[in-house]
């Protein structure tokens, strides 16, 4: 044997070898969940994503989480053990985990982190988010449309940009869709307690309202409604079975679409820091299946809404939009910055009552 | 947008329905604590509740199973802390606290393919023409067969508390152990019939959460109620009938703040929250104060450790 | 019949076994538990009690994670272990931990962005003045009204909780933070930051004040007559007059030495591990603390091991979620039983079992 050709062999022989071993080990894929995955809710749905990524991979790719992680030193301690563990690519899904992520994410380079909610990048930190405000100004739509005591009932959780942002599109595409409707705002200071989203449910009821949106978690709100035959649209999964006859539509959270595309970049080695902020176009916000209780026209027009949000004709913040304290905050035809939406901290004009701090 | 646009009827009755967990895990605690143990599991023993009682009427569709499978669990974990603490002579304060994140645990463990289902709708009595006046009936005659059970039975803790010789036992080993013992009473055996009870009141309490009030099962919705419960009972100064004001108090704030925002007056939240505690806090240093009268003290050895001495 | 006789003095050796013994108890249980939820009971156990200490892999970073994640418990735990000494219940240590963080962040934060030497230490010094104010709420009723501790101390929780959840939205707010709740990180604020000591473990100065505290605890009770007075407060407040203990003092400081730890704890992690204030800033270490204090029989030493043993069923539990897909439900029932073995079995020290006869009992 010549050495030329044991030289050829042996990097036949490598390559064998590496490609076994690429096809043996599988990448690992990291999740990292602020509730319970039981939640029903936001990490469920998050969780509902990495099985999409099982279910595209198979055996190309293995998935772990952890759930119920504090936001701040347990995150951090916990994203290292998952970095250290040989985990590539690791999802940390709530907000709070911004500053543990930047930081695990400064001491693994070869690591990728998509961080959701967030601001902070880096070279292997992406960050991503869904437009749910889309989704708000459908069942905004909807909503002005249904109310027969033009009271529409909105359970908030916490007062920042996200929830607020919400809160506007939807009351300005329920007001365009009835002028005389009336938003009620409840802020619960929670994102997860059944019993109190209940008492915010039934409370609403008892103040005239007919159909309720909520932006917290459980399904409590939902199951109120259905109870008391009034309506209520699904937040965060479809909700369904919760309120068969009260569910009108619901914004579902969708990240599979998005996790799958990235673990992908990961596989292929074509992975590199993004911001993605993704609405009903990509599917990241989804809206349920339209109730047969809404009448056909207002179907279909919240059908049409939808489309050309999703083919970029429309966007739910168009101008004119005064600020609740009447100044000019959008032109005629004027399209809200990503900067401004980012950080809204401020009611639209009509909404009455203010902002809890 | 005012006050007047809260209808107290509706104001009312709901904070009645809201108010019947809180007050049942109360309840039960209040007959430990006046047997002279303090056991801060409750949010334990509500959550097995909950989660027991929810499985329970899943599976058979009978409200009565579920009902009674909330109690048993609840009572069977409290048999856990009352082994441990009475026979065992463990710390009551760290075994109760144990109990709590055991409770959370398991009941997240066995409630897993659970979530997401809604259960069988829990009947509520007909009073026929009584439900039809216009302001008694939304005031008395709205409620689930639990309301009214929940009532009844602190009537019955009452009476059975301060009129009945098994009341008089079950007071005195909790205002002096020894001396109780000395006079031939079982210590251990009262306080462990004491604990079952007052966890089968919390699992009832946890259950009307998930078959009634929420109804549905999720990890953790007991969401801290165990612990306004143990608040309660001290607000109420270990006197049944004022755990119905007490478990009013703490359910009509939440419920009132709710309404305040709904009609659009500015308050803020997170204050209006602390109240009850304060207010708890406040109830506490007045019955401190007023020390005349025995029975509005605190149980005599609340939390402290009885050994025979032979 | 079996007679359970207490013995004069806590068995030594039962003392030392009984422990052993619960963990032992426990990985039984554990191991079934895990078995009846499909997974290899072995796998589970040796994740948890064995990988964070020693796999390849995971235990350089993990030992000293453990250390880091027991400072806040130790801490905690020897302040509140004296008052428990004396019989005076302060169980609302997680309410003087918030208030510790909130008054020490908030003053570091009324100083940003300025750099100074002395926003550190009056950081710490804040901290400790807002969890000794905060336990002096049911110092002072129950000196003045004797008015019970254990209450006001676990109502006070609530209140602080609340107040966290106000201050955190509100005052505290972090105004370059897009408006989202939580306050500026202290980690990116370089004279208030409790920066780790030595590369890569995380260690921090509150680790190092922790095991200090074990050891001065230790000092206080053996060597100095305040040791003493305690003792003899847990024993009889009738008895410690005839020893010279003011009893409104003894109230006062024991309160105020787990009020005041329990507050330098928070603002150790708010400034260190955790670096904001935000609503759910506290993790339960208040309430886990207690336990921890407990299962160390109130001995300095035993509260270091026991904290020491809870850190690694955390760090552990967070390994065999990830990497056995347990759920995080399952290693919380665990944890739960492992302190119900070692609460019960403490029974061993304390008492004899004699098997008595019928007839001659």
């Amino acid at each position: 044997m010549t050495s030329k050709t044991f030289k050829g062999f042996a990097i036949l022989a490598s390559l064998i070898l590496t490609f076994g071993l690429a096809q043996a080990e599988p990448k690992k894929v990291g999740f990292i969940y602020v509730g319970p995955v039981g939640d029903f809710g936001w990490s469920y749905e998050h969780d509902q994503g990495r099985l999409a990524v099982e279910e595209a991979f198979g055996d190309q790719v293995e998935t772990s989480y952890v759930e119920s992680v504090p936001e701040g030193a347990d995150a951090e301690r916990v994203l290292t053990q998952m970095a250290l563990a040989g985990n590539e690519l690791i999802f940390t899904t709530s907000f709070g985990y911004m500053d543990p992520t930047i930081n695990v994410a400064a001491k693994f380079p070869d690591v990728k982190f998509e961080h959701a909610t967030g601001y902070k990048r880096a070279d292997n930190v992406s960050t991503y988010s869904a437009r749910f405000y889309e989704g708000r100004a459908v069942i905004g739509h909807i909503a002005g449309k249904m109310t027969k005591t033009n009271q529409i009932g909105y359970i908030a959780s916490f007062p920042i940009p996200e929830v607020i942002r919400g809160i506007n599109s939807a009351y300005i595409h329920a007001k365009k869709a009835n002028p005389d409707v009336e938003f009620k705002i409840v802020w619960v200071f929670t994102w997860f307690d059944p019993a109190k989203e209940a008492d915010a449910a039934q409370t609403l009821i008892e103040q005239g309202v007919d159909v309720i949106m909520q932006h917290t978690d459980s399904t409590a709100p939902m199951t109120i409604a259905e109870e008391k035959g009034i309506f209520a649209f699904g937040q965060a999964s479809d909700m369904m079975e919760f309120g068969p006859t009260a569910r009108l539509s619901s914004i579902i959270d969708n990240w599979a679409p998005y996790y799958v595309a990235r673990t992908q970049a990961l596989v292929d080695g074509a992975w590199e820091s993004v911001d993605t902020w993704d609405g009903i176009s990509t599917g990241m916000v989804e809206i349920g299946e339209f109730s047969d209780r809404i009448p056909e026209n207002v179907r279909a027009d919240a059908q049409a809404m939808s489309d050309a949000i999703s083919n970029g004709s429309y966007h739910p913040f168009t101008g004119p939009i005064n600020r609740q304290d009447g100044s000019a905050w959008l032109g005629d035809g004027e399209i809200a910055d990503d900067g401004t939406l980012l950080g809204m901290n401020f009611y639209v004009e009509g909404i009455s009552g203010s902002i809890p701090n | 947008m005012d006050f007047a646009a809260i209808n107290p009827l509706i104001f009312f009755s709901t904070m009645v329905a809201a108010s019947i967990p809180v007050l049942l895990a109360a309840l039960g605690e209040l007959v430990v604590e006046k047997s002279g143990v303090l056991n801060l599991g409750v949010e334990g023993m509500m959550i097995i509740g909950a989660v027991c009682g929810f499985i329970a009427i899943y599976n058979s569709g009978s409200p009565f199973f579920g009902v009674l499978a909330s109690i048993v669990a609840g009572g069977l974990l409290a048999l856990v802390f009352g082994i441990l603490t009475q026979v065992l002579h463990s710390n009551q304060v760290a075994t109760g606290l144990a109990l709590t994140l055991f409770g959370l645990g398991l009941s997240a463990l066995i409630g897993q393919p659970f979530a997401g289902i809604k259960p069988p709708t829990f009947p509520k009595p007909d009073f026929g023409f009584l439900g039809d006046m216009p302001v008694l009936g939304q005031l008395f005659f709205k409620y689930d067969y639990l309301v009214y059970a929940a009532f009844l039975l602190v009537i019955v803790v009452s009476y059975v508390l301060n009129r009945t010789r098994a009341g008089l036992i079950l007071r005195s080993i909790g205002e002096n152990h020894d001396a109780a013992h000395a006079l031939g009473y079982n210590v251990v055996r009262v306080r462990l019939a004491a604990i079952v009870f007052g966890g089968g009141c919390a699992g009832l309490g946890g259950g009307y959460l998930a078959m009634i009030r929420v109804p549905q099962w999720t990890e953790g919705m007991t969401a801290g109620v165990g612990w306004i419960a143990l608040a309660l009972v001290v607000f109420a100064s270990w006197r049944p009938y004022r755990v119905i004001l007490g478990a009013f108090l703490f359910g009509g704030v939440t419920l009132l703040q709710l309404n305040l925002q709904a009609v659009g007056i500015k308050i803020n939240p997170a204050y209006l929250s602390m109240a009850p505690y304060i207010i708890t806090i406040v109830a506490l240093v007045v019955i401190s104060g007023s020390s005349n009268r025995l029975s509005n003290l605190a149980p005599g050895s609340l939390g402290r450790l009885f050994h025979k001495t032979m | 019949m079996l007679v359970f006789e207490r013995r004069r003095e806590p068995s030594r050796f039962w003392t030392a076994i009984t422990p052993i013994l619960a963990v032992l108890i426990t990985l039984i249980a554990g191991g079934i538990l895990f078995a009846t939820l499909g997974k290899d009971p072995l796998e589970a156990i040796k994740t948890i009690f064995w990988a964070p200490l020693f796999d390849p892999d995971l235990s350089a970073y993990a030992r000293p994670q453990i250390l880091v994640k027991a400072a806040p418990l130790v801490l905690i735990a020897i302040g509140l272990s004296i008052g428990f000494k004396a019989n005076i219940w302060n169980i609302g240590a997680e309410g003087q931990y918030i208030m510790g963080a909130i008054l020490g962040g908030g003053v570091a934060l009324a100083f940003y962005p300025l750099e100074a030497w002395w926003i550190f230490p009056l950081m710490i010094v804040s901290g400790i003045a807002g969890g000794i104010a905060w336990a002096m709420i049911p110092a002072l009723l129950k000196v003045k009204f004797r008015t019970n501790e254990i209450l006001v101390s676990l109502m006070l929780v609530y209140v602080s909780e609340h107040f966290l959840a106000s201050v955190s939205l509100g005052l505290l707010r972090n105004p370059d933070g897009v408006g989202f709740p939580g306050s500026r990180n202290l980690q990116h604020y370089a004279s208030a930051s409790n920066a780790e000591l030595f590369a890569g473990t995380g260690i921090h100065l509150g680790v190092i004040v922790a095991f200090v505290s074990i050891f001065a605890l230790y000092g206080l009770i053996r060597f100095h007559r305040l040791g003493f007075q305690i003792r003899v407060t847990g024993q009889s407040i009738r008895i410690s007059r005839f020893a010279g203990v003011n009893p409104n003092l003894m109230i006062i400081f024991c309160l105020a030495a787990g009020g005041g730890l329990a507050g330098l704890a928070g603002i150790f992690e708010l400034s260190g591990p955790a670096g904001r204030l935000s609503i759910d800033f506290n993790v339960g270490y208040g309430f886990t603390a207690i336990i921890v204090a407990f299962l160390g029989r109130l001995n300095p030493f035993g509260i270091a091991l026991a904290a020491l043993l809870m850190s690694l069923t955390y760090i552990g539990g967070d390994l065999a979620q990830f990497m056995l897909n347990l759920p995080a439900a399952a290693i919380q029932a665990l944890q739960g039983m492992l302190l119900f073995f070692l609460l019960s079995m403490d029974f061993l020290s304390q008492y004899r079992i004699r098997i008595k006869h019928w007839a001659s009992g």
